[in-house]
């Protein structure tokens, strides 16, 4: 965390100000020591615990819900170590005057970050509490038990966590000096514990953003450009007055309205009519105001379906100047492979080349793909005695404040963002986007809230995509079937243009407004974790290898985080040129990988799924059906999985089906090991979709993905069963493991496929089209 | 203007236009969140709700062409208390990610079960087929389903 960001942090927090500024941190003392995890930069206990006088806590955290379920695992982690009931534990998460700063809840970090930071503080915070029930009981700390916190000296007396709260001082440093419990000790983690959000999920309680209804509530919905960068002209009126007579209907049809939108984009008019909200408002039911900056243009109206109708209306008679072309779909790799590049050699090894290698190599290929959630992007915004709350399913919400400040041009502590959960995100969507609308329509709403919800086109056109990326690889094989050289480069746009990223705006809307905003330069994330070149250097143990990234500036189509950035494309082309050079030197794909492959944890994920598929070493596939294997430490940090498929290829349709999956994951100390099966398996499950169906289809002008029916994901009937084995390392530090099947998922697929076939297809996704070519060629 | 509705059993007069789409008015007029705005375009499953039993898209039926009909959503089924089998069986089986999809699941299995109280896993699969889950939580939707037809078969 930046210094200004912990500035930020401070001044929301009051009288916590004070405790930062006592820190001995001026000129010349001394760094403060390296705290693990995010207790590093959040270094006061009682930013993450605090225990009220009724003994119940509330633990407090920067790291926010959207499914994933780390606010029940990182409850459980706390309990834990302060020896608590789970339900006396409160969880208060993503809130700029409330919680601790973690920055984004992404990467698969949260439990590694604030896991790490809430089982310190809880061990410590214990601790406070025993040496203060020593001190009143006049007995031996060392020979006080907790249970249920409650203290209890041998004698029997007892002190409880309640009588215990208001002389217990946790505005203080953290130390990270008390020991966490021993794995042995655990009673609360390891354990299935049920989630926190679910039982609200099945009963219609409210449960996300979009079922907030504060009192006074509007409803606003923007009216987004035709394309890209394209510029508001004007209005034709005259379409208005269509409306109010009545022979422009249909408002439900708004798939038609965008489609004869673009059709014609720009003024048929001579001379666009001079924007007049007040008329708009005069023929529209329900309009409370029209909101113009620029090129940003929404509506608020008392009714959520009058909001839609007046954008539809508005969109309808708005008039534009097109932004600059998208580029031809069917060459869209050769363009990207014009743009200029920042490269850079991120591992490099060194040997000697045997004599008589084979050298090979190979082009893979991954498209645009959309998060595509199911539920579009919402915020509820009020604009209150000069106060912005904006209430948002953001990943982030810190950072979301210091793009909404930019944009508002309002001071940060004048903004307060509370996290809410959404529909799952699976990286940066247009969560942080729909804020900043929410938050330029309450402006004009006269302190009342305003919540926008995209429509669905509107989430299709405008999300940010996952980056396109181009991966080549070369390889040689020496004649005793190993590699001895891998040179693998890619290409690609960065995998984050999240508010998080420094100098610019990276908020969709700031785009567009009268005095417009840029978006932040991007940049190559740095390794071990990477970005675009996230998984390409590779865990096997290969004597000389070259991965370069090359990370395309312009970015032609919006792109941000999707998740595992770029683990998905990587993995996909060294797990599939493992198989290929398997094949090249007459080996078994699971005995290649485990002959090129020291890392004792991923040995043991790779021999447990063939074990669990009952792996049979040489088989090959027979012309429909087939297996193969994929393998990723993800990261090369994270989560180790290893996941075998099983697919049945249609040779007459080009479907490939995938009846089975299995998988193997070893992600440390195991927190909750049915939120991690759960995690693992919808991984598997999001990878097939983007590996058989998912590209985002564009033409010159406009994103032609708009809808499911043009942006079509995995359906129910075609879901395959899937085992999963988890290997618990209760010793081990826990791994972060939301993203880490994906990888491996796509290979095995892929692998299955050319094992079932004898075709390798390099070019995602699998669509029938690309089999029946392969089968075909 | 104000049209009359029939939604959980009661009678309700909602200030809205005869176009607006029911999802709208249950959510906005109604106060009830269960259904959720997906897509608009009845691709999606989210927002479904049962009417006269059948699983319908709220967010294509407009309010005028519902007459005297029963509409039914999740928050009629049961209460943390005393959950319908369906309810608690995706507590049970933890059916769920982000959830977001997860009312429009249950009521199209409520459909299902009630033209088919003792489906295949199949049945489940091929009943939910336009039901969409983003998360990849669909193995456990369908054994929640089939947990809870069990369930149902006992009582």
């Amino acid at each position: 965390m930046s210094a200004i960001s912990r500035r930020d942090f401070a001044a929301g927090l009051g009288g916590i100000t004070l405790a930062f500024t006592l820190a001995p941190r001026l000129a010349g003392a001394q760094q403060p020591p390296r705290l693990p995890g995010s207790l590093d930069n959040n270094r006061l206990l009682d930013a993450w615990i605090r225990i009220g006088t009724d003994g119940n806590v509330i633990v407090s955290t920067g790291k926010v819900e959207f499914g994933q379920g780390i606010v029940t695992a990182l409850a459980q982690i706390a309990a834990e170590e302060l020896d608590l009931p789970l339900e006396r534990v409160q969880m208060i998460s993503g809130d700029t005057e409330r919680t601790p700063n973690e920055g984004v809840t992404a990467g698969s970090q949260s439990i590694e970050n604030s896991g790490t930071a809430l089982r310190l503080a809880g061990a410590q915070v214990r601790t406070i509490l025993l040496e203060l029930a020593a001190k009143r009981l006049g007995a031996d700390a060392a020979a006080l038990k907790v249970a249920d916190g409650v203290v209890a000296a041998p004698d029997g007396r007892k002190l409880s966590y309640a009588e215990l709260a208001a002389a217990a001082d946790l505005h203080r440093e953290a130390t990270a000096q008390a020991r966490p419990k021993p794995a042995s000790q655990h009673r609360i983690v390891g354990k299935p514990i049920a989630r926190r959000d679910i039982p609200a999920k099945v009963m219609g309680g409210v449960a996300f953003v979009q079922d907030l209804r504060l009192p006074g509530l509007l409803h606003g919905r923007i009216v987004r450009p035709p394309g890209y960068g394209a510029k508001l002209a004007g209005f034709d009126l005259a379409r208005i007055k269509a409306v109010r007579d009545g022979t422009l209907v249909g408002w439900i049809a708004e798939r038609e309205m965008l489609q004869s939108r673009i059709a014609r984009p720009l003024g048929d008019l001579a001379k666009p009519e001079e924007f007049d909200g007040a008329r708009l408002k005069a023929v529209l039911p329900g309009v409370v105001a029209v909101v113009r900056d620029g090129s940003f243009l929404g509506v608020i109206a008392e009714r959520e379906e009058q909001a839609i109708k007046a954008s539809l209306v508005l969109a309808e008679s708005a008039r534009w100047v097109a932004g600059p072309p998208l580029p031809d779909e069917a060459r869209v790799y050769d363009h990207l492979l014009t743009l200029a590049t920042e490269d850079k050699v991120v591992s490099e090894k060194e040997a000697a080349l045997p004599e008589g290698v084979k050298v090979v190599e190979a082009t893979y290929r991954k498209p645009y793909m959309a998060h595509a959630a199911i539920g579009p992007s919402c915020a509820v915004a009020q604009l209150s005695n000069g106060k912005m709350t904006v209430w948002t399913h953001s990943q982030g919400v810190f950072p979301l404040r210091g793009n909404l400040a930019m944009a508002l041009k309002m001071p940060v502590e004048n903004i307060r963002c509370v996290h809410a959960e959404g529909s799952g995100c699976y990286g940066h969507n247009a969560a942080d986007d729909v804020a900043l609308d929410a938050a330029l329509l309450a402006r004009a709403a006269a302190g009342r809230p305003v919540r926008v919800q995209w429509m669905r086109a509107d989430e299709f056109l405008w999300e940010p995509f996952g980056p396109a990326m181009v991966m080549k690889v070369r390889a040689a094989l020496s004649p005793d079937g190993r590699i001895a050289d891998w040179n693998y480069e890619l290409w690609s746009n960065t995998h984050s243009m999240r508010p998080s990223e420094p100098g610019g705006n990276n908020l969709l809307a700031s785009w567009y407004l009268a005095e417009p905003q840029r978006p932040a330069p991007p940049r190559m994330l740095p390794q071990p974790a990477g970005g675009g070149d996230r998984n390409a250097v590779p865990l096997y143990d290969f004597p000389r290898q070259r991965i370069t990234n090359h990370l395309i500036k312009d970015m032609p189509l919006r792109v941000s985080a999707l998740r595992t950035l770029g683990a998905y494309a990587n993995v996909f082309a060294m797990e599939s040129f493992m198989d290929e050079l398997a094949l090249l030197a007459n080996a078994d794909p699971v005995a290649f990988r485990l002959a090129h492959l020291k890392d004792a944890r991923a040995r043991s994920v790779i021999e447990a799924v063939a074990k669990k598929a009952a792996w049979k070493p040489g088989a090959r596939g027979e012309g429909g059906r087939g297996r193969g294997i994929g393998f990723a430490k993800y990261k090369n940090l994270a989560t180790y999985v290893a996941v075998i498929a099983d697919v049945d290829v249609n040779r007459a349709s080009g479907r490939i089906a995938v009846p089975r999956v299995y998988a193997a994951v070893d992600a440390g100390q195991i927190i909750n090991p049915d939120g991690l099966e759960n995690q693992i398996e919808g991984g598997i499950i999001q990878s097939m979709s983007w590996t058989l169906k998912e590209e985002v289809k564009f033409a010159s002008n406009e994103i032609s993905s708009r809808d499911w029916a043009t942006y079509p994901i995995l359906t129910m009937p075609e879901i395959p069963s899937v085992e999963i084995e988890l290997i618990d390392r209760p010793d081990e530090r826990s791994l972060g493991a939301g993203e880490a099947s994906q990888g491996p998922a796509v290979a095995a697929i892929a692998n299955a496929f050319a094992a079932a076939t004898g075709k390798r297809v390099r070019d995602l996704p699998l669509t029938p089209a690309r089999v029946k070519a392969a089968l075909q060629g | 203007m104000a049209i009359n509705i029939k939604v959980n059993g009661a009678m309700h007069s909602v200030p809205a236009a005869p176009d607006t789409p029911l999802l709208y008015v249950l959510r906005n007029d109604l106060g009830l969140n269960a259904a959720k705005f997906g897509c608009g375009l009845a691709q999606c499953g989210a927002c479904t709700v049962l009417v006269d039993g059948k699983p319908v898209r709220s967010c294509v039926t407009p309010i005028d062409t519902l007459g005297q009909s029963e509409i039914t959503t999740l928050e009629d089924l049961g209460t943390l208390e005393h959950p319908h089998p369906l309810q608690a069986a995706f507590i049970t089986e933890q059916a769920a990610q982000c959830g977001y999809c997860i009312a429009g699941m249950i009521m199209a299995a409520k459909a299902l079960l009630d033209r088919n109280p003792q489906p295949s896993a199949a049945d489940v699969r091929q009943g939910l087929a336009e039901n969409l889950c983003r998360c990849g939580t669909h193995n456990r939707i369908v054994r929640a389903v089939m947990r809870a037809a069990q369930a149902s078969g006992r009582i």
